[in-house]
């Protein structure tokens, strides 16, 4: 069966670090990462990227539109 | 691992982008504080644009507060107004130019305190606009004071102990009062804490643009939002906050749904 697989970029430099795309994934993919930006922000990366869905859910609730999402069906 | 990154690889192309943030915004970095609910606002005000392919079309009037700078983010006409009174600027320009599409952006203490006049008697012009009403209970650019909005009990940096009724009266429900007034052709109160409430919340602001359109009368879009540096709480606890006790006073939901009254209903008889 073909497998629905998404990833996500995140532009690390607009990211706040809020947590609330963290928050709001349903598949763990998303933590904040230990590095911070040149703001001094803990930014939202992929951390099990091997998760991700493409959902969109993380996108929906940023609320500086840093997250670009892609989706794929995998054979 | 490079597996994984090979295959994140293929799935990174541009015929499989299913999100990516709205050509209508700038690129500019938004000045809001991280998690605020302002930036998810303007993103959705911005999509719904783009959908409806009316950007070169909109004129939005920015009010005084954290917002002031809304200009700088999406990419159409705007024009600042005096503090609370942007739907008096609002009617000016939708009079003059009536095809465009014109939105007022305000905040609760400048539509629920210095502009609840113009507010009301816009409305109750029934003046073919949207105005779109971020409600976070709180000043939040002048560092925290007491809104209309504020609720029972809700420290503040003016109300130390809490608001009191006594002293300072009760939280100003003004979408349920505009809801009554017969110029207003969809009044509505909306969230953005979670996805669920970001797609909704869209829908909303996607139906006042088409109100406007369709020349029915004012549309009010509410969105309870947060204000985490104001309520000194991370983002994600201002979202529990907001559920646990604002939603209990502000309950979401479309309040009014139709269109402007018909004159004939007030008419003088004889």
């Amino acid at each position: 069966m073909a497998k629905v697989r998404g990833a996500v970029i995140v532009d690390t430099e607009v990211c706040k670090g809020c947590n609330l795309c963290v928050v709001a994934c349903p598949t763990q993919t998303l933590a904040l990462n230990r590095n911070v930006n040149n703001k001094g922000y803990h930014y939202s990366y992929m951390e099990n990227p091997e998760n991700c869905t493409g959902c969109t859910n993380c996108s929906a609730v940023c609320p500086d539109s840093c997250i670009t999402v892609y989706r794929a069906k995998i054979e | 691992m490079s597996v994984l990154a090979d295959r994140i690889k293929e799935i990174i192309k541009p015929e499989n982008l299913v999100y990516a943030k709205s050509p209508v915004l700038n690129d500019d970095i938004m000045h809001y504080c991280p998690g605020c609910s302002h930036g998810v606002v303007h993103r959705l005000i911005a999509e719904v644009i783009d959908e409806m392919g009316i950007q070169d079309q909109t004129i939005g009037v920015s009010p005084v507060g954290c917002s002031v700078f809304a200009y700088k983010y999406i990419d159409i006409d705007w024009q600042e107004a005096a503090h609370g009174r942007a739907p008096a600027v609002a009617t000016g320009i939708k009079r003059v130019l009536p095809d465009k599409y014109v939105f007022s952006y305000q905040g609760d203490g400048d539509l629920a305190a210095i502009g609840t006049a113009e507010t009301f008697h816009a409305v109750n012009r029934g003046e073919n606009i949207v105005m779109i009403f971020i409600n976070n209970a709180i000043y939040g650019m002048t560092g925290g004071q007491m809104a209309p909005t504020t609720l029972v009990g809700q420290i503040t940096s003016t109300t130390p102990y809490g608001r009191n009724v006594d002293l300072n009266g009760y939280p100003l429900k003004i979408t349920e009062l505009l809801a009554q007034l017969p110029g207003a052709a969809y009044v509505t109160r909306q969230s953005v804490q979670n996805p669920a409430a970001v797609r909704k919340a869209k829908k909303a602001i996607r139906k006042a643009f088409e109100v406007q359109a369709l020349k029915k009368g004012t549309a009010f879009v509410e969105v309870v939002s947060t204000c985490s540096s104001g309520w000194k709480l991370n983002p994600v606890d201002s979202n529990k906050w907001m559920e646990e006790n604002m939603f209990p006073q502000y309950p979401l939901g479309d309040l009014k749904d139709s269109s402007r009254a018909d004159a004939d209903l007030y008419r003088i008889k004889g």
